[in-house]
């Protein structure tokens, strides 16, 4: 048997080092560039760098009409492409004073929700392939076919929808729209058990998430993170309960909030989410009114003078629309406040003195979207 | 609520708003003020959700859309630059973290410095970048909408 050599070890000084990850890199989900101060393989800081996409989307604004405008923020958060035009639609009618029409508020809320489910699977599987498992990308853009394939029927496309306008809607949906939206229901409620089984309890998973990336309340409010990654902190940001619209108000759902403000928090908040999502759904779906599916609008929409602002909860968190008008129908000035904006600025904070490996997880926790930061 | 922020600043001014209270605050009271609304219990707004900076022909103005998680009330709070030129105003983000971001932002695209910044630098366009793209006078040479 050989002897063991015992080396002596040093006190080994590890400098500290700089490495780019991104723009092009599998876990940012688009082109976004973080420089990573590393000291072995623990984060020591790091500085997003954004801009690779920037469009100018808000000084476009400035030179467009209202129903312009809408298919403009489609291209924001491209994921909750519903929720964005909503937004914009309710800050007119609002400036507007006019009421719509019932059916038009319960198809919305049910599109909305359905964006909403669509976006969190869709985050499900990528995360679940950043974390190393590719089944769950399979499995979730399977079942993300269906809310597509209904969104197609309906209204001809299946992401960028532009579908709804300042008043109503651009066309009636579908008749199938009432069916199949049910039958999606009662397959994704069996579909999402699998979820769980696949990736929830995964051990790999569940030891690569738990404790890591955490992120307090009061931090939360501070950084402006929302949407579910906020509430996995605890921070009670759900604009749909706060500043109800559309149906919202007379809907029953709960608010998640989950306390431990860990990357496992922030994804059983997206989790429980898509249920709430279902409930919301199934209540609206059987009492669609009949009548109009947009209220009367004038030819050119001009707001009156003044400062607008409407908050609507995107898949990420709260999107916002801030409006100068000098009473002319393009906007003097629009700002967006866009949710992953506000997550990403918190991400040096959390991942610091952590791994470069759980870098990943916390970036798919958050769930950034690259169009939306950089607008 | 309208009395008290009168009150707590004497150079306040009120404007009429449908939605929020609006206060128009002069430049250098205003991190007095943010400091003590996000302090003082009976205010507790630690909610800044939109911070965005708009463009006059006179001056330049920063808008603090602010909330409560506590009490649920809002209240919207305006600052204006001296000019055009140079304009600069104090950071916040010593109290709201999320504003050393839009501060960032509202430099890049309108040109105001904020005052005490960790980090003043441009977020989105190069560091060479001429000119302030969100102002009214900023001249695009190869805009592809008016080519």
């Amino acid at each position: 048997m050989k002897e063991v050599i015992n080396l002596p070890v040093k006190d080994i000084e590890v400098e500290e080092y700089h490495i780019n990850m991104g723009p092009q890199h599998p876990s940012t989900h688009g082109v976004l560039r973080l420089v990573v101060s590393l000291q072995g393989e623990i984060v020591k800081n790091l500085k997003p760098h954004c801009g690779y996409i920037h469009r100018g989307i808000e000084k476009m604004c400035e030179k467009d009409t209202y129903p312009q405008i809408i298919h403009l923020t489609d291209r924001l958060d491209y994921l909750s492409a519903h929720i964005n035009n909503h937004a914009v639609c309710l800050l007119v009618e609002k400036a507007l004073e006019i009421d719509v029409p019932e059916r038009v508020k319960y198809l919305r809320t049910i599109l909305d929700e359905l964006n909403r489910i669509a976006s969190h699977q869709l985050w499900w599987c990528s995360f679940g392939m950043d974390m190393g498992g590719l089944t769950c990308f399979f499995y979730g853009l399977r079942d993300r076919e269906h809310i597509l394939d209904i969104f197609e029927e309906s209204f001809g496309s299946r992401l960028l929808h532009s579908y709804y306008t300042p008043g109503g809607l651009m066309q009636d949906v579908h008749p199938n729209f009432q069916k199949r939206v049910k039958d999606f229901i009662k397959y994704f409620r069996k579909k999402i058990k699998d979820y769980d089984d696949i990736l929830t309890g995964n051990i790999i998973m569940q030891e690569r998430t738990r404790g890591i990336g955490l992120l307090s309340k009061e931090e939360a409010i501070s950084y402006g993170v929302t949407g579910p990654s906020g509430r996995g902190s605890g921070f009670s940001c759900d604009v749909r309960k706060h500043h109800p619209y559309a149906m919202y108000s007379k809907v029953e759902f709960n608010e998640i909030l989950l306390h431990e403000g860990d990357t496992f928090a922030r994804y059983m908040v997206r989790m429980h989410e898509m249920r709430e999502s279902m409930k919301i759904i199934e209540q609206l779906i059987d009492n669609i009114p009949a009548g109009d599916y947009t209220a009367k609008m004038k030819a050119v929409i001009k707001l009156p003078a003044g400062e607008y602002l409407q908050r609507v909860e995107a898949a990420r968190g709260e999107f916002g629309v801030y409006v100068v008008s000098d009473g002319n129908k393009t906007p003097y000035r629009m700002k967006f406040r866009s949710p992953n904006f506000s997550n990403l600025s918190a991400l040096d904070h959390i991942s610091r003195e952590g791994k470069i490996a759980d870098l990943v997880a916390i970036g798919g926790s958050l769930d950034y979207i690259i169009p939306d930061i950089d607008r | 609520m309208k009395e008290k922020i009168l009150s707590l600043v004497p150079g306040a001014e009120f404007q009429e708003n449908k939605q929020y209270l609006t206060f128009l605050i002069p430049s250098d009271k205003m991190h007095e003020l943010a400091l003590k609304l996000k302090n003082e219990p009976e205010f507790n707004f630690d909610y800044l959700y939109c911070l965005s900076g708009v463009d006059y022909p006179k001056y330049l103005e920063i808008v603090y859309h602010l909330e409560s998680t506590g009490h649920r009330h809002e209240l919207v709070l305006k600052v204006r630059t001296a000019g055009r030129e140079n304009a600069n105003a104090d950071t916040v983000c010593d109290i709201w973290k999320t504003a050393e971001f839009h501060e960032r932002e509202i430099y890049d695209l309108l040109g105001i410095k904020f005052n005490h910044h960790p980090d003043m630098r441009r977020i989105f366009l190069d560091e060479d970048w001429k000119g302030y793209p969100l102002r009214k006078d900023y001249v695009d040479e190869v805009n592809i909408v008016e080519l």
